[in-house]
C-alpha cells in the first residue's frame, strides 16, 4: 500500500468520469461521470492525507468539504434536469439547445 | 493480504466505474456506480478514515437511491430491454480520457512526494471532529452557507411555475 498506488486508482478512476462526462447524451449519465471523478478527488484527498500528513486534520477535512460537493453537484443537477424537462421535455445535452446560448 | 484489501476494492471501484457506461439498462448503470462508491469506501476504511469512509458508503448508497428515481421519471429504457446507445463523440472522450489517465498517473508515479510528517492520530475521527470544531471551523461554516444556497436554488429551479411566473403560468 503505497501514495503511487493509491493516486493511480484515483486517475483511474478520474480519467472513467471523464469519459463518460463527455461522451454520454443523457444529462443523468453526465451526471454520473461528474460523481465519479470526484470520488477519484475523495480517493486523491484521503491518501495525501495519510501518506503525507496524518498529523493534521487538514486532508480529512478536504475530503468532507469534496463530499459536500459532490452533494451539491447531485442536488443543482437533478434540479436543471427537472427544469429542463419540465421547460421543453428534454433530458439529453445534445437537445438542450438554450446552453449554448 | 494488504496488497489484496487494496486491489479487490480497487479493482471494484474501476471496475464498477467502466460498468456505469456500458450497461444497457439505466437502473443497472446507477447500482454500479453505488458499487464503486461502495468499493471507495472501503479504500478510504484500509486509510484508517473509519468515520469518513462509512460516511461516503451510507451518502453514496442514499445518493444512488434517489438517482434510480430520477433514472426511472426521466430516462428512456430504464429498464434496460433493449439494447441501447447514447453517446456522442465516443473516440474523442476516450481518447481524451486516456490521455488524462496517463498524463495524472505520470504526474503520480514521477513526482518526488514529500515524506510522511507525523503519525496517523490515535482516533482519526476525534482529530478531525476538533478540526471541524476549531482550525476548520470557518471551511464548515461556508460549507453550510453553500448547502443551504444549494437548497433554495434546487427547489427555485425544479419547482413548478406558478401563477408569479413571469408569464403569468403559461407555457
Amino acid at each position: 500500500m503505497t501514495l503511487d498506488l493509491f493516486l493511480l486508482l484515483a486517475a483511474a478512476l478520474f480519467a472513467v468520469g471523464l469519459y463518460g462526462a463527455l461522451s454520454q447524451q443523457s444529462v443523468v449519465m453526465v451526471m454520473m461521470g461528474l460523481e465519479l471523478m470526484i470520488n477519484g478527488v475523495v480517493v486523491a484527498a484521503a491518501s495525501f492525507w495519510y501518506f503525507v500528513a496524518p498529523a493534521q486534520p487538514d486532508g480529512q477535512v478536504l475530503v468532507l468539504v469534496v463530499i459536500s460537493a459532490m452533494t451539491v453537484e447531485m442536488a443543482m443537477g437533478f434540479a436543471v434536469v427537472t427544469l429542463l424537462f419540465r421547460a421543453k421535455d428534454v433530458d439529453t445535452t445534445d437537445t438542450a439547445a438554450e446552453l449554448k446560448r | 493480504m494488504e496488497g489484496l484489501l487494496f486491489w479487490s476494492p480497487a479493482v471494484v471501484a474501476v471496475g464498477a466505474g467502466i460498468a456505469v457506461f456500458r450497461v444497457d439498462s439505466m437502473a443497472r448503470a446507477t447500482y454500479a456506480l453505488a458499487l464503486s462508491f461502495v468499493a471507495v469506501g472501503l479504500e478510504l476504511l484500509l486509510l484508517d478514515l473509519a468515520y469518513l469512509g462509512v460516511v461516503t458508503v451510507l451518502m453514496m448508497v442514499m445518493e444512488m437511491a434517489i438517482m434510480a428515481v430520477f433514472m426511472i421519471m426521466f430516462m428512456m429504457n430504464s429498464a434496460g430491454l433493449m439494447p441501447m446507445s447514447m453517446v456522442h463523440n465516443r473516440r474523442g472522450a476516450l481518447a481524451l480520457s486516456v490521455g488524462v489517465f496517463l498524463s495524472l498517473a505520470a504526474v503520480a508515479l514521477l513526482t518526488p512526494w514529500p515524506e510522511r510528517r507525523g503519525t496517523v492520530p490515535e482516533d482519526p475521527t476525534r482529530s478531525v471532529g476538533t478540526g471541524v470544531m476549531e482550525t476548520k471551523m470557518l471551511v464548515m461554516m461556508g460549507v453550510g452557507a453553500v448547502l443551504f444556497t444549494t437548497i433554495v436554488a434546487a427547489l427555485v429551479l425544479a419547482a413548478s411555475r406558478s401563477r408569479y411566473d413571469v408569464r403569468g403560468g403559461r407555457r
